[in-house]
């Protein structure tokens, strides 16, 4: 094994031993090892001088990196509802087909490996898959079978994209067949924005004139929570310390949002800024852009944004033109996983860690990234913030509704004929929204993503903003013929594997209310079983540790609450108890390694 | 009036629910005026030949005669009460649940470390018929009949099962103490 430690000393080296990188440590060995095995696990520990336990906590805990070997072409393939309902399956059957391995393994010739991803950000044109860290979309059985025939050449998977998708997507650095799919711009986001311009003029008022036109604007925070942008920045500015950091949340990882990459992709200039405004209203001198793994294609381009912002005078130093304001941002790669859009195990994660939500207080902007004071904000946030600044706290807080002002991203996916992005007024209504995105036939729409609502036809008169309907922007049409109980049972199986685990309510919670509801689904359940259910949403809602179990029952919780029937019907009536219990599946194993005959006479 | 009838089991079990019972010290005089005891391994009696009103379990499902006995208790007693963990949630038993049961067996009768050596090629997995049948994993009681109450704990310290069986007997209100009640 001398080449693994070979290998593992470069990586090491690479990132002069920094336990903050260790997650890029790891990247870079599974790269190059196509795992992470226990033996790389001790050999990464005793060169950076951590336990063995510290670096398999982090190996074990991302989706990304494996013990196992994942393939020299790792696929990934989105099973997230909405990809589901385009053919997910159908497409991995093609896969398997193909490579001639299921879905869990690897090809007997270690080429390819076929393995199952929750939600890629790429819910307007699935089904999706990440190989090697590219990005397919829309995949059809006979791209699969070009995609395959492509690796069993040895192509490099960059290679493999033969066709590009619209706007920036076809620049050299990206070069990806995503597409943006901007269905409707509005004035904050996709209105003209000269890159400079905002952070020029924020820089001429003081930080506290700069946080008092955020309070004006009322902006509040576009991850879904909707904390006020100023107060945070305010909490942070007023916090003691000398260093303090900005980060932007880009691990969006709700099932159905994708607008951060649309972002990312057209107007990251103008969220930079946003970032080097909140620098200079909190008195930060780093940015941090905690980007999701997923999104690793945009890596390249986003760091050649960086330095051409630095070559502009927009970072670095004297930023924006500003004496002594010296300002610039850094990257950080997540590696999969749901919990970190959480802000504090978005830090945890940051420090080269398994990302767990810390205990709260202290809040970030008491105790943040390296435990100083710390801001974290939505992508979408930031690039408010910029237009706030040009366009005034005023002129922001004309626009939506009383408790939500301004304009907001909707990522839109599902049973529609134009799904994309839409940039709507706050208080926009469900059937506008459907009729915009032609959805109209819809039953239902999931509101906010799994950890939102299902709402049903009659309540499609609710408005999207925080006082009635709150989302993060993700937005999924349910058409007529789908069985919505399959949609809930992957958004509870999506969150029983994305629980980090740490708190009971969460992670048993999730396990036993998914069990309950495949009880239901089989058609063992009784009226007991959705009383069960309904008071174990409740627990596990209120005793959770941070917002992933606080919402995670919503998908059971919102459903029973608007599609009762559904769950009516499946139930059996007037019986007090079913068990699920099979006697002859039960012994069937252990009578055959045993080689007697089963006896499950009276079962 | 006649007492109520109690009777108990003890499944996929250590027994320790029971000795917690014990643990009522001279409380078991009390309970010998306040109720009658049918089947149970306190007074060995094999059989239900009445219908009793309370049923105790104590452990959970591992083998087909789990299932047999939990499924007759169920049959002859109104109320059915899961006490302790291993009824409740399957317990340290259930450890085994993430391994397939094939494993699990092999590493007993065959492979595992306590096997004599010379003997291994002779070992076989006990497979006669008069044997209970293992299941794939161990159950909770729950998921097999309906269970009226839970009284949790590894054990359930005596006085909480003393408090829960004399409300429930007298029909007064449980009333319990927070320290009785929390587990860690």
């Amino acid at each position: 094994m001398g080449n693994m430690s070979e290998v593992v000393k470069k990586c090491v080296n690479n990132y002069q031993k920094d336990p903050a990188r260790m997650l890029d440590v790891i990247r870079d060995v599974q790269a190059e090892l196509g795992q992470v095995s226990d033996a790389a696990i001790s050999e990464i520990a005793g060169q950076m001088n951590v336990s063995s336990v510290d670096v398999e906590g982090v190996v074990t805990f991302y989706h990304f990196f494996s013990k196992d070997p994942v393939g020299q072409y790792s696929v990934y393939l989105n099973n997230s509802a909405v990809s589901v309902m385009m053919g997910c399956y159908e497409i991995a059957k093609a896969f398997e087909k193909e490579a001639g391995c299921k879905f869990g393994e690897v090809s007997s010739d270690g080429k390819i490996g076929l393995h199952y991803t929750a939600d890629i950000g790429m819910n307007d044109q699935e089904p999706a898959a990440i190989i090697n860290g590219v990005i397919f979309t829309s995949l059809t059985a006979d791209k699969v079978k070009a995609i395959v025939a492509d690796m069993k050449s040895g192509k490099a998977a960059r290679d493999i994209v033969k066709e590009f998708g619209d706007g920036k997507n076809q620049s050299e650095l990206i070069k990806s067949m995503v597409k943006n799919n901007i269905q409707k711009k509005g004035a904050v986001l996709f209105a003209p924005f000269s890159p400079g311009s905002a952070l020029n003029k924020a820089v001429s008022m003081t930080p506290d004139e700069v946080i008092e036109q955020m309070k004006i604007s009322n902006l509040r925070g576009r991850g879904g929570a909707g904390f006020p942008t100023g107060m945070k920045w305010d909490y942070t500015r007023q916090s003691p310390g000398e260093k303090k950091y900005i980060v932007c949340n880009g691990d969006e990882g709700e099932p159905g949002t994708f607008k951060d990459r649309v972002i990312f992709t057209e107007i990251p200039e103008m969220m930079f800024e946003g970032m080097a405004i909140g620098g200079y209203a909190i008195g930060a001198d780093e940015g941090l852009l905690y980007l999701r793994g997923e999104y690793m294609y945009l890596k390249t381009y986003l760091e050649d944004v960086l330095s051409k912002m630095r070559q502009a005078g927009t970072l670095g130093k004297n930023a924006g033109g500003k004496q002594g304001f010296n300002f610039d941002i850094k990257i950080k790669m997540g590696a999969g996983a749901y919990v970190c859009g959480e802000e504090s195990a978005l830090i945890e994660s940051a420090e080269g860690k398994r990302g767990e939500p810390r205990n709260r207080p202290p809040f970030p902007a008491q105790r943040g990234y390296m435990g100083k004071p710390t801001s974290v904000n939505n992508v979408e946030s930031f690039c408010s913030a910029s237009r706030i600044i040009l366009e005034g706290g005023e002129w922001f807080a004309k626009m939506g509704t009383a408790q939500s002002r301004g304009t907001k991203l909707l990522s839109v996916s599902g049973d529609c004929k134009k799904p994309g992005i839409y940039e709507i007024e706050f208080g926009t209504t469900i059937q506008t929204l459907l009729e915009e995105c032609e959805g109209r036939t819809a039953k239902a729409v999931q509101v906010g993503g799994p950890s939102g609502s299902c709402v049903d036809k009659t309540k499609f008169g609710q408005r999207i903003c925080y006082d009635d309907l709150a989302t993060g922007g993700s937005i999924i049409v349910i058409g007529q013929d789908r069985d919505i109980l399959q949609v809930v049972h992957n958004f509870m199986e999506f969150f029983e594997e994305e629980s980090c685990g740490w708190c009971t309510p969460c992670r048993v919670g999730n396990q036993l209310l998914l069990h309950k509801l495949e009880k239901v689904m089989h058609g063992h359940g009784t009226e007991a079983d959705l009383k069960d259910m309904e008071q174990w949403c409740v627990t596990v809602k209120s005793m959770s540790r941070c917002g992933l179990g606080q919402t995670s029952p919503n998908p059971i919780y919102t459903t029973l609450k608007n599609f009762r029937g559904i769950y009516e019907a499946k139930i059996q009536k007037g019986k007090d108890f079913v068990s699920e219990f099979d006697m002859a599946a039960a012994v069937k194993d252990s009578c055959a390694v045993a080689g007697r005959k089963p006896n499950v006479e009276g079962h | 009036m006649s007492k109520p009838v109690v009777a108990t089991t003890s499944l996929a079990g250590c027994f320790g629910c029971h000795m917690s019972l014990l643990d009522i010290d001279d409380r078991i005089l009390q309970l010998i005026d306040l109720v009658e005891f049918h089947k149970s391994p306190v007074d060995d009696i094999k059989t239900f030949s009445k219908m009793c009103d309370i049923g105790i379990i104590e452990g959970g499902c591992c083998n087909s005669e789990n299932v047999h006995v939990l499924q007759d208790f169920r049959k002859n007693c109104k109320i059915l009460i899961s006490l302790g963990e291993c009824a409740i949630m399957g317990g340290l038993p259930a450890m085994r649940n993430g391994i397939p049961v094939k494993e699990c067996l092999e590493e007993g009768y065959l492979d595992g470390p306590t096997v004599d050596e010379n003997k291994k090629g002779a070992r076989i997995i006990p497979n006669d018929e008069e044997l209970p049948m293992i299941l794939d994993k161990v159950y909770p009681c729950h998921e097999i009949v309906k269970v009226d109450y839970f009284i949790p704990g590894c054990p359930p310290r005596a006085d909480l099962i003393w408090e829960a069986l004399v409300a429930l007997v007298t029909g007064n209100e449980l009333k319990i103490p927070y320290e009785v009640l929390k587990f860690d």
